[in-house]
């Protein structure tokens, strides 16, 4: 299984990098949200997904899924958010600014 | 704190002094205040005279950075007196004479007095520190000050080069000698240079050693312009002619002298040490004297001059560096080299002073240095023309000034080494007397180019600027007094011999003499028939002869193509340098986002491929991982089309649709991985981020509806297939690999226990890992006001209108 989610979080890696690449600003805003989902998955995944019950004490099961990483993922969520929605605003802002979304013409000198 | 130490520092307290002076006291020229305290600390230094002559030497500690063994320690010997009382002697002469010499009202005198008062003091503490780091400060702050002086006249575009050029090479030494230093210190674990010597067996048998030498040596060679960075002095001649006469000629290109000298009981037992200082020495003798002989400026000519006399006193430390090797003082031929190397840096500085000073003056009183324009001044400055004459006679070696005495202790040095048993020398040691010779005639063309081309011959007045009359007597007083110490110690040599001479051999060959044991100088013109005589009889007819032919053999020196010579080496290095830095950050730096992340992408992943297949960390074990169900597969298969898509959408909406489908799937995995909390925040989230990116896709333009795919661009595919496969095998490598259990038991343990919550990822959140969500609260408000502000402030847009 482990393995399987490696290889799926290889392919939203490799999806994510040819985007950032990429010279639309959107799509580069769309290269990074699936790397924070690829990144997500591998989280999940490094920290065993061995069988147990859901990580919540009522369930008074005799194993339990690590609750650690699940946190840890929350957290990482909410930050990729809210840097993502800053990102697409920027991203507007800066095509009503400057009038192009063409990371070529956005050049420094 | 001694009064030594007072003494070494006090320069630099009366340069704070100085502007307040130069402020308050407008009528009276500012060099008088300066003028007292080289003559107070030269009064002080005499009176060690008769101390250090005894064989005595003092040593006053003060603690600075005791931690580090770094301590400002004074130290007097023969050595060091010697260059103070040079420091203070011609210091004194000098600020005399620049009071006559500089404008009262056309120049700022503050800074150039506090540039040289500072100068002073870092001289006198290169010469009395005993600590090598303390050495090194003082010996960058004559740099520095070095630099400002002789970028005196900072409106000139040539005194700006000279400056900058002499920075660069002396600090480039400067640092050589910094790590020099540095080597020296490891084995013998101090940075003294007495317990260095001490400790010599430590040192010396050290594989440090040889670096060691060969850095201090760089920096010893570009301080005192030796061949090949000889280049920055006749640059350097942009300075006010004071101080070219100061640094240029009499202190600060001797530091690189005192600093061999200095180090010669370290290092002077070894063959390279001879081997370079004396080589090193001969080349620049002759490469000096050559290059002197085609100047046409009179400052160009004793430039060239002193880089030769530097090369001189080089080459006979490095002969004299041979005594080390034969047991018996009394008969020991290479002390003499030793001797004529102190005698001549005497000497040398006494006729070197006076005929800067002399160019200062026609300079001053003509408008002029050219010697093409000068001539036949002897009548109308007969004061100066006598003095020109002294200090000329001795730089050619005529008697019976001292620099006869000095050279004819050069050639008994330079003949010696044909005698030599070590070293190879039996063969090559006949270059060193022929060299010698050669270079002395030169030197003898050149002062007499200099007295004569600028005293005699035809008087052009139309050519000169002013109409040139005697100096003014403050101006004559400086090099009246040199010009008679050139007479003086060429008439009366003994008076050095004991008091000044000896000890400072002591110094710089201490190994030679037993306990309480002295070296025996006697310094006499006439030596009967010698071959030292001869060669300076052939000297005098060649250059005799040379000097009357001048016209007809200086065409050689239009044999050397100006694109070969080591100015254009150093102008066409430093603009290569520049050229070529500006290249790598053109071909670097595009602009272009997109080469920036490739390159990161490309380091990061090969980096961490390389580290795990050399390091051994790849391995696959299933043992301990999960089987696979049929759900995950459907779950896998559905993400990764979602995620092709997104990469091959045909339309920037279908991409986004795409990346909400994995983000949903993802949401999936969770509900399937049971993390429910996860689950419901990563689909309400998705579904907020999806319509972030609808609302901006709303708002692209709509005049340039380019809705085709992706441009397919193979270097990027490679490299994110890079990055890809990277994850794949780090995921891979490190959930077969398991060092230690998870400390989550310890959460599932105590979660009710201690923080009385079911849930435990809400647990952690808030109770066990609470800082962690405070921050990530901040970084929600941060990012909302963020776009608040990016959205109301429009600075750019209302200024416009």
């Amino acid at each position: 299984m482990e393995i399987l989610m490696s290889i799926v979080a290889g392919i939203l890696f490799t999806a994510a990098v040819y985007l950032m690449l990429s010279r639309s600003l959107l799509r580069i805003i769309i290269g990074t949200g699936l790397l924070s989902h690829g990144v997500h998955l591998l989280i999940l995944t490094m920290g065993g997904l061995k069988g147990g019950s859901v990580p919540l004490l009522g369930e008074k099961a005799s194993s339990y899924t690590d609750p650690l990483p699940q946190a840890l993922i929350l957290t990482a969520i909410v930050i990729s958010f809210g840097v993502t929605s800053f990102f697409l605003v920027l991203a507007y802002r800066a095509y009503q600014e400057l009038g192009t979304d063409d990371m070529d013409k956005l050049r420094g000198k | 704190m001694s009064w030594l130490h007072l003494v070494i520092i006090s320069p630099f307290l009366l340069a704070f002094l100085i502007p307040l002076l130069y402020k308050s006291f407008k009528q009276i020229h500012t060099g008088w205040f300066v003028l007292p305290l080289p003559l107070v600390l030269f009064l002080y230094f005499t009176k060690y005279i008769s101390g250090v002559a005894n064989g005595n030497s003092y040593l006053y500690s003060l603690k600075w950075i005791p931690s580090l063994g770094i301590n400002f320690d004074a130290y007097i010997d023969g050595l060091g007196l010697l260059f103070a009382l040079l420091i203070t002697g011609i210091g004194t002469l000098v600020v005399l004479y620049s009071i006559y010499y500089l404008s009262k009202t056309k120049e700022s005198l503050h800074t150039f007095y506090v540039y040289l008062l500072m100068f002073m003091g870092a001289m006198l503490g290169v010469v009395l520190s005993d600590n090598l780091i303390v050495l090194y400060s003082f010996w960058e702050l004559t740099s520095l000050s070095s630099f400002l002086l002789i970028g005196y006249w900072y409106q000139r575009e040539k005194s700006r080069y000279g400056a900058q050029k002499s920075m660069l090479i002396t600090v480039f030494g400067g640092l050589a000698l910094l790590a020099g230093i540095v080597l020296l210190s490891i084995p013998s674990g101090t940075f003294s240079i007495r317990e260095i010597v001490a400790n010599l067996d430590v040192v010396t048998s050290s594989s440090l050693f040889i670096p060691a030498m060969i850095l201090v040596l760089l920096g010893a060679f570009t301080k005192s312009a030796q061949f090949p960075f000889h280049i920055w002095l006749p640059d350097a001649m942009e300075a006010p002619t004071p101080v070219s006469a100061y640094l240029h000629s009499a202190t600060m290109v001797k530091a690189g002298i005192y600093l061999v000298a200095r180090l010669s009981p370290v290092f002077a037992d070894h063959a390279v040490w001879f081997t370079l200082v004396s080589t090193v020495g001969i080349i620049t003798l002759f490469w000096g004297s050559f290059s002197a002989v085609k100047q046409t400026d009179l400052k160009g000519i004793l430039a060239f001059s002193t880089i030769s006399q530097l090369g001189m006193i080089m080459s006979l430390l490095g002969v004299g560096s041979a005594a080390l090797h034969y047991e018996f003082l009394d008969d020991n031929i290479y002390v003499v080299a030793i001797t004529a190397a102190v005698f001549h840096l005497i000497n040398h500085a006494t006729f070197k002073g006076s005929l800067f000073m002399v160019v200062g003056i026609v300079d001053h009183e003509t408008g002029t240095r050219d010697i093409r324009k000068l001539g036949g001044l002897m009548t109308l400055m007969p004061v100066t023309f006598t003095i020109a004459i002294i200090g000329g006679f001795a730089m050619a070696g005529l008697p019976p000034f001292n620099g006869f005495l000095s050279k004819e202790m050069f050639f008994t040095g330079m003949v010696n080494v044909t005698k030599m048993d070590i070293y190879n020398m039996e063969t090559w040691g006949i270059l060193f007397p022929v060299v010698a010779w050669i270079a002395s005639i030169f030197t003898f063309v050149y002062s007499m180019i200099l007295v004569f081309k600028t005293f005699t011959g035809k008087y052009q007045p139309e050519k000169l600027e002013k109409k040139p009359h005697e100096a003014p007597v403050g101006m004559l007083i400086s090099p009246v007094i040199l010009a008679s110490l050139v007479v003086i110690f060429g008439l009366f040599p003994n008076i050095l011999e004991s008091s000044i001479i000896e000890p400072t051999m002591a110094s710089v060959a201490p190994s030679l003499l037993d306990a309480g044991e002295q070296f025996h100088v006697h310094i006499t013109f006439w030596h009967g028939f010698t071959p030292e005589l001869f060669m300076t009889i052939g000297v005098i007819a060649v250059g005799i002869l040379l000097f009357l032919t001048l016209h007809k053999w200086t065409k050689i020196y239009h044999l050397f193509p100006e694109s070969i010579t080591l100015n254009n080496a150093y102008n066409n290095g430093l603009a290569g340098m520049e050229k070529g830095s500006n290249g790598i950050m053109k071909f670097m730096m595009t602009g272009f986002i997109r080469d920036y992340l490739l390159v990161i992408f490309a380091f990061i992943s090969t980096a961490i491929l390389i580290t795990l297949f050399t390091q051994g960390g790849f391995k696959v074990d299933t043992s301990n991982m999960a089987d696979i169900g049929i759900y995950e597969a459907i779950l896998a298969v559905i993400m990764v089309l979602g995620a092709i898509t997104t990469v091959f959408a045909k339309s920037r909406l279908t991409a986004i649709i795409s990346l909400g489908v994995v983000g949903y799937t993802l949401a999936l995995f969770f509900v399937l991985f049971r993390a429910p909390d996860l689950a419901l925040t990563q689909l309400v989230i998705e579904t907020v981020s999806v319509a972030l990116f609808l609302l901006c896709f709303y708002h692209l333009p709509e005049f340039k509806p380019k809705k085709v795919r992706v441009k397919f661009h193979l270097p990027n595919l490679i490299i994110a297939l890079l990055v890809g496969v990277t994850v794949t095998l780090v995921g891979i490598a490190s959930s077969s690999t398991k060092l230690f259990d998870s400390i989550s038991q310890y959460f599932i343990n105590n979660s009710y226990k201690e923080a009385g919550g079911e849930n435990m990822v809400n647990v952690i959140l808030v109770d066990f890992r609470g800082f962690d969500t405070l921050f990530e609260i901040a970084v929600l408000c941060i990012a909302a006001l963020g776009i608040y502000s990016m959205i109301r402030l429009r600075l750019a847009k209302e200024e416009n209108r």
